[in-house]
């Protein structure tokens, strides 16, 4: 399917249709997590280690055990060994991987380490009894601080004699060097990104329910792909795949954080089946920051070679990550897909890159909104550093090196093929929309009064709808019930991005019905067909994708059936709003609804040979990559008094190709906007040198709030992508664009005073820092 | 511990219980109530996810025992509209200006936004963004929820002259 033809009648693709979710979720009927109850339910709390790095040498629960309501706590050397399997295992040649188990067990490696589960009547009584459960630890060195963990003497991990979790670097380029040697400029500079939380409103949480005779698991999950969570539990819990269900109704955000599933919960799934009930576990904030998987953590080095006109002719980046002490993805990741990705939208000829992670006693990395972004972070400053050395406006610069439509198609150096891309485009209509030139002379006018403005772009591609593995296909089955409804099932979940509404959206227009007789069923391994839920910006295209081949091949059965009853051709008829009718005899109609009737309830009325019901499933195997490009541009004032930044506009240009639902698309960009605000000016969790987590409540990890996030204004570029909608995703760019356009700001803000901003978060205090350093210098 | 017998009048039903002392007036909401619209997002009142108006005024119910509400009236996001009725202004705001995606964090600033708009009937949008400033959202990014407290209004005016 190589070109996007718009459906017969597009009525829903393309418009702001109000949300399907919202009703229930506005008047507070949703389904959390925490509202599941199950008769005889029992609830779980974690004993956590407090300290990073210790031997344990005893515990003793007779006080803990003591406590009326209080039906079990084993540790690690009790539950651990129902595991069929290492929880998972990344190791592989050069990249050793610690063996993930449930509980601790001999040794703890950061601090929040579950080391026991207790399980009692209440969440009141198990935690009464958790702080009575007595854990003798025995110290020893933590490593701590991703630049430290390599010459660190201690080991983040028993059985690891190196911290190096993965390294490695892209082959010696004699002509990479030759390109340095002969540009006019070389400049290197490195780039910090301090540790974040994805903090999803709705902490971790799940019941599980193990079902004796049946022997069967039933996990109510707060996830992002239920599917592959099922294939989990089987394996973790050594059952057949057909003998565990995973349901997740409404989840509170996931942003990455709930993709994979954790310790915490194979421990409460093995602790159900052991005692044969319902087992809830919903953790507190506390341990959502404390424990949950961490994001981010990483820095960059750029060295760039640039000619006498700003072309940059070549690049190399290294990068260092600390991935915890158990990421949730293989250890290279973060690094490899930040360099992998770096290019981005410009014409880089010459590119070489090597990377390395660390093991450190602090929670385990995972993917957040953007995982690989540290790319975009550290290029676009890097744009504004060589712009400002070598005296080249910043937007020029950009335009110097930007792929042009003309440069279509383009492989990138690490072999990415862009095809359907705008990135000049975005870039030009989102400096015209922020008012460039307009707001150079402001800034010039505000800079003679001693005040401080600037601006900042960043422009990037992101690679959405990553398929492979586990991650390649979705699936829909779309069911015209007896009555004309129909009932879309998929293997997607809900989470705050709005599939309820959108896939609805292209059913309906594709059916020609009206939308509220569509309805989504999701987020149940028994009711949908497998799906690889929900990551790296894939349900637009993938979902989305599929939703539309599956309703058109099922349109085309209720086409040839109703030309069977209308005596017509179906290529003669056109659904709309419910009726099929012969085009241009208008008296010529059937219902929709009389036609589904007839295929379930009159099956002698079929066509000869059709099978009666009108249903369709089919499964989309997806491009590797769908290619999106955005530019987001900034102003703020910082206050050199104080040290506080204010934003004063925001704009961004994107191009997510044909957009289903641009409230939703919007939302999107908004939310990962206001996330990358958050990582840019406010957000950190903070480490000590012993591994003592600084920022575990909400008065120390810090959200943007109404009052740090300004309002957005977009410019929409469309250019279909070459996939059955023409979408492209935008679950991401917001958040991967955000902090280098904030920091560029203001970084252009502070120029006079020579200050250099190359880290974050831009906190009062540490911009007053800046300001006082450059002052010394 | 000894349970207290209490009696909290919410969304117009009276509910009767036992309870102990240290029980929150959310868990009493949430659990013994089983009114789970209300939610919990840190329980140590900095979110406002868990606001509810206690006689009128809007409070953080993971800040609060049950027992101290012995006698109160209260209203939770259940009970804004009347079931199967019309929405109320702010959540038809909601609605429109895609104030929501998880809905997590919704209970709080609908609640919350309630409260507002009965003191500030006409209000722009900064003192929008600073009434609800109290109020934690981590998908929407704050300008759909703006958007829609300034509809709210816009709604409630229409009503007034209609
Ligand atoms: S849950 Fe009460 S303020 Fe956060
Ligand atoms: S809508 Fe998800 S936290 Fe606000």
């Amino acid at each position: 399917m190589s070109t996007v033809e718009k459906p017969s009648a597009a009525r829903f693709v393309g418009a702001r249709v109000q949300r399907r979710e919202d009703p229930r979720l506005l008047s507070g009927h949703g389904q959390y997590i925490d509202d599941v109850r199950l008769p005889g339910m029992l609830h779980a709390t974690f004993v956590r280690s407090p300290l990073a790095r210790a031997r344990i040498v005893a515990i003793d629960l007779e006080h803990a055990l003591a406590v009326p309501g209080v039906v079990a706590i084993w540790d690690g050397s009790a539950l651990n060994g129902d595991a069929a399997t290492p929880l998972w295992d990344w190791a592989g040649e050069g990249t050793p991987f610690p063996e993930v188990r449930a509980l601790a067990e001999g040794d703890v490696r950061f601090a929040g380490d579950p080391v026991a589960i207790v399980i009692a009547r209440d969440r009141y009584v198990a935690e009464d009894a958790a702080e009575l459960v007595d854990v003798e630890y025995e110290p020893l060195q933590a490593v701590v601080g991703r630049e430290l963990a390599e010459a660190s003497t201690g080991r983040a991990h028993d059985g690891i004699d190196t911290n190096v979790a993965w390294s490695a670097a892209s082959p010696t380029d004699p002509a990479l060097e030759a390109a340095f040697a002969a540009s006019a400029h070389v400049i290197t500079e490195t780039f910090r990104q301090q540790r974040h939380v994805n903090v999803p409103m709705e902490p971790r949480g799940l019941v599980a329910h193990w079902e004796r005779g049946a022997e069967q698991l039933t996990v109510y999950a707060s996830s992002q792909n239920p599917h592959q969570d099922r294939e989990y539990f089987a394996r973790v819990m050594g059952l057949p795949e057909h003998h565990v269900r995973v349901i997740m109704r409404d989840v509170g955000g996931g942003f990455g954080q709930k993709i994979f599933r954790t310790r915490e919960e194979t421990a409460v799934a093995l602790a159900s089946r052991r005692l044969g009930r319902p087992v809830k576990w919903i953790e507190d904030r506390q341990e959502n920051l404390m424990a949950a998987n961490h994001a981010r953590d990483e820095q960059m080095t750029l060295r760039v070679g640039v000619d006498a006109d700003g072309v940059i002719t070549a690049i190399h980046a290294s990068h260092l990550a600390d991935v915890g002490a158990y990421p949730l993805m293989p250890a290279m990741m973060p690094g490899f897909m930040a360099l992998e990705v770096l290019p981005g939208p410009y014409r880089f000829a010459r590119y070489g890159w090597a990377g390395k992670s660390v093991f450190t006693n602090t929670s385990g990395i995972s993917a957040y909104r953007g995982p690989w972004m540290m790319e975009t972070v550290a290029r676009e400053i890097m744009m504004d550093v060589v712009a400002r050395e070598i005296g080249v406006d910043p937007a020029e610069i950009r335009r110097r090196n930007v792929i042009q439509t003309e440069d279509l198609p383009y492989t990138t150096p690490t072999g990415r093929e862009y095809d359907r891309i705008s990135p000049a485009q975005t870039l030009e209509a989102a400096l015209e929309e922020i008012g460039y030139e307009r707001f150079r002379e402001e800034q010039a006018r505000a800079r003679a009064e001693g005040r401080y403005l600037g601006l900042g772009i960043s422009t990037y591609i992101e690679p959405t709808a990553g398929a492979q593995g586990p991650t390649g296909i979705e699936a829909a089955t779309v069911r015209v019930e007896p009555s004309g409804k129909v009932n879309v099932l998929m293997g997607t979940g809900s989470h705050g991005h709005s599939l309820e509404t959108t896939m609805v959206q292209v059913v309906a227009d594709q059916l020609g019905v009206p939308i509220e007789d569509v309805r989504l069923l999701q987020g149940d391994t028994a009711v949908s067909p497998y799906g690889g839920g929900t990551a790296g910006s894939r349900s637009a295209v993938i979902a989305g994708g599929v939703a539309r081949i599956s309703a058109i091949k099922l349109r085309e059965k209720v086409l040839e059936l109703a030309g069977h009853l209308l005596e017509a051709a179906a290529a003669d008829l056109e659904i709309e709003d419910g009726t099929i009718t012969v085009k241009g005899s208008p008296g010529s109609s059937i219902a929709f609804a009389d036609v589904a009737r007839i295929a379930y309830y009159d099956p002698s009325r079929l066509p000869e040979g059709m099978e009666p019901g009108l249903e369709s499933t089919s499964r989309y195997s997806a491009p590797p990559a769908t290619y999106a490009n955005s530019t987001q541009v900034c102003t703020c004032e910082v206050d050199v008094a104080t040290g506080e930044v204010r934003l004063l506009d925001y704009v961004v240009g994107e191009d997510c190709g044909v957009m289903i639902n641009p409230m939703v698309v919007e939302g999107q960009i908004a939310g990962g906007v206001a996330q990358g605000i958050g990582g840019a000016l406010l957000e950190h969790l903070a480490y000590d040198e012993t591994g003592n987590p600084l920022a575990i409540t909400f008065k120390d990890y810090l959200l943007p709030t109404t009052e740090d996030v300004p309002d957005i204004r977009y410019v929409h570029v469309e250019t279909p992508s070459n996939t059955p909608g023409g979408h492209k995703g935008v679950g991401e760019g917001g958040a991967i664009g955000a902090p280098a356009a904030i920091v560029n700001a203001v970084a252009d803000a502070l120029a006079p005073l020579g200050v250099r901003v190359t880290s974050q978060p831009l906190s009062p205090d540490r911009v007053l820092a800046m300001i006082d350093d450059a002052r010394s210098a | 511990m000894s349970k207290q017998l209490i009696s909290v009048r919410i969304n117009d039903e009276l509910f009767e219980g036992e309870v102990e002392p240290r029980k929150t007036l959310a868990d009493f909401i949430r659990e013994d109530c089983t009114l789970t619209g209300t939610h919990l997002a840190c329980e140590h009142g900095v979110c406002g996810a868990c606001t509810i108006l206690l006689d009128g005024e809007a409070v953080r119910s993971c800040l609060m025992f049950a027992v101290q509400a012995d006698g109160a009236s209260l209203t939770t996001l259940e009970g804004l509209a009347p079931e199967g009725g019309p929405m109320t202004p702010v959540q038809q705001g909601f609605m429109e200006h895609h104030g929501l995606q998880c809905g997590f964090c919704t209970p709080g600033f609908v609640i919350s936004a309630h409260a507002f708009l009965r003191d500030h009937p006409d209000p722009t949008e900064e003192e929008i963004r600073e009434g609800l400033s109290g109020n934690l959202c981590r998908c929407t990014g704050y300008q759909g929820i703006v958007r829609a407290v300034q509809r709210a209004a816009e709604i409630t005016r229409e009503d007034v002259t209609a």
